[in-house]
């Protein structure tokens, strides 16, 4: 048995063509598509906030606005789109005394306002002026200039859909950077911060 | 009595009605157009544009302020005479295509239109060249005759058997 067990082999051989490596390699295509699948896949589910939506003005002009003084605040005027085409950079920062997560951020603001490094511009969206006054009032006005967006138009034309937001206009009155939710004292010395500097060159 | 009886039950019932009916009444509080054919539009038009804050539903569905709003904006276009798609490039203008539930075909979406399709055909395409393979091997394997020595060790296997 064991001789014919030799034999056979030999006999099977033409049959059934030799494997080569590159056939072998091939067996592995499948595995390598689902690690390369799964590598993506998995990527997408851990990187980022799917409920963050990228801006659909990124690089375009800010939108046309003319926006009345927050109440109590008159006397500093209103906010402009004319207010963002200095050729200064600028931030416009998306709040309302409503909102939670504004309050948060708003230290950081405080603190931005004092170290004087670029201009800080306010929208009060959808906001009661007595609210608005009350909360500036109590909590300081980091803002050289702020409008009152009481129907939230501007804030649409904005495209805001969760405040706190903050963006980033250039010089021309382009908008450069997004930023929604709160923003963090990382998010400044990560992203914006950088983003300014590279904005004045 | 019956008829008292009856007449309590009733108020009982219309009384759970009206307070169950409340919030949803409220749900709505925008205001139609006095046109039907109008009205129509802009309620097609908002039950296919995303609530950018709940995103998981359009703004005809829900009860966020945002989407309110965008109600009556949709309203006010419609009103002015504006188009189906000049009130969507409002919006995307403003929201980007993520606005539109049903994403648009453009070449970043061909991806998404067409990939599950392409898969599919390659999946076919593959699926129908293995088994053609494998068929035409059985063939040739079935073509080539025992050898004497293959046929005296089957007899002998078979042998074993009985």
């Amino acid at each position: 048995m064991a001789e014919k067990g030799t034999d056979a082999p030999a006999e099977e051989a033409p049959a059934r063509a030799p494997v080569s490596a590159a056939r072998r390699l091939r067996y592995l295509v499948p595995m390598f598509l689902f690690v390369a699948l799964a590598a993506a896949l998995g990527v997408q589910l851990l990187t980022g906030d799917p409920g963050k939506v990228p801006s659909a003005l990124i690089d375009k002009p800010v939108p046309d606005f003319t926006l009345p003084p927050v109440q109590g605040f008159e006397d500093a005027g209103g906010f402009a789109t004319a207010d963002l085409q200095h050729g200064e950079i600028a931030l416009v920062n998306i709040f309302a005394s409503w909102c939670g997560p504004c309050r948060v951020e708003h230290p950081l603001l405080m603190a931005l306002a004092d170290a004087g490094t670029i201009p800080l511009y306010g929208i009060n969206y959808k906001d009661t002026p007595d609210d608005a006054e009350r909360w500036l009032g109590r909590l300081g006005n980091p803002y050289t200039l702020m409008g009152a967006d009481l129907d939230g138009r501007t804030g649409i034309d904005w495209g805001v859909y969760g405040i706190p937001e903050t963006f980033v206009v250039d010089g021309a009155g382009r908008i450069r950077h997004r930023h929604v939710g709160v923003l963090s004292q990382h998010d400044l010395d990560e992203t914006i911060l950088p983003l300014i500097e590279d904005l004045r060159g | 009595m019956k008829v008292a009886g009856g007449t309590l039950l009733g108020g009982i019932v219309s009384l759970w009605l009206a307070l169950a009916a409340g919030p949803g009444l409220a749900f709505t509080p925008d205001e139609p157009l006095a046109d039907a054919a109008l009205e129509a539009r802009a309620r097609a038009l908002h039950a296919e544009l995303r609530c950018m804050v709940c995103q998981g539903q359009s703004i005809a569905d829900s009860n966020a302020p945002l989407a309110q709003d965008m109600r009556a904006i949709v309203r006010e276009h419609i009103a002015a005479g504006a188009s189906d798609d000049a009130v969507r490039g409002f919006l995307t203008d403003r929201y980007g295509d993520y606005v539109l539930l049903d994403p648009p075909v453009k070449p970043e979406t061909y991806a998404l239109w067409f990939g599950p399709a392409a898969v599919f055909v390659a999946g076919a395409a593959i699926a129908f060249a293995l088994v053609r393979r494998a068929r035409a091997g059985a063939r040739d394997a079935g073509a080539a005759p025992l050898s004497a020595e293959e046929r005296r060790r089957l007899d002998a296997l078979l042998d074993d058997d009985a």
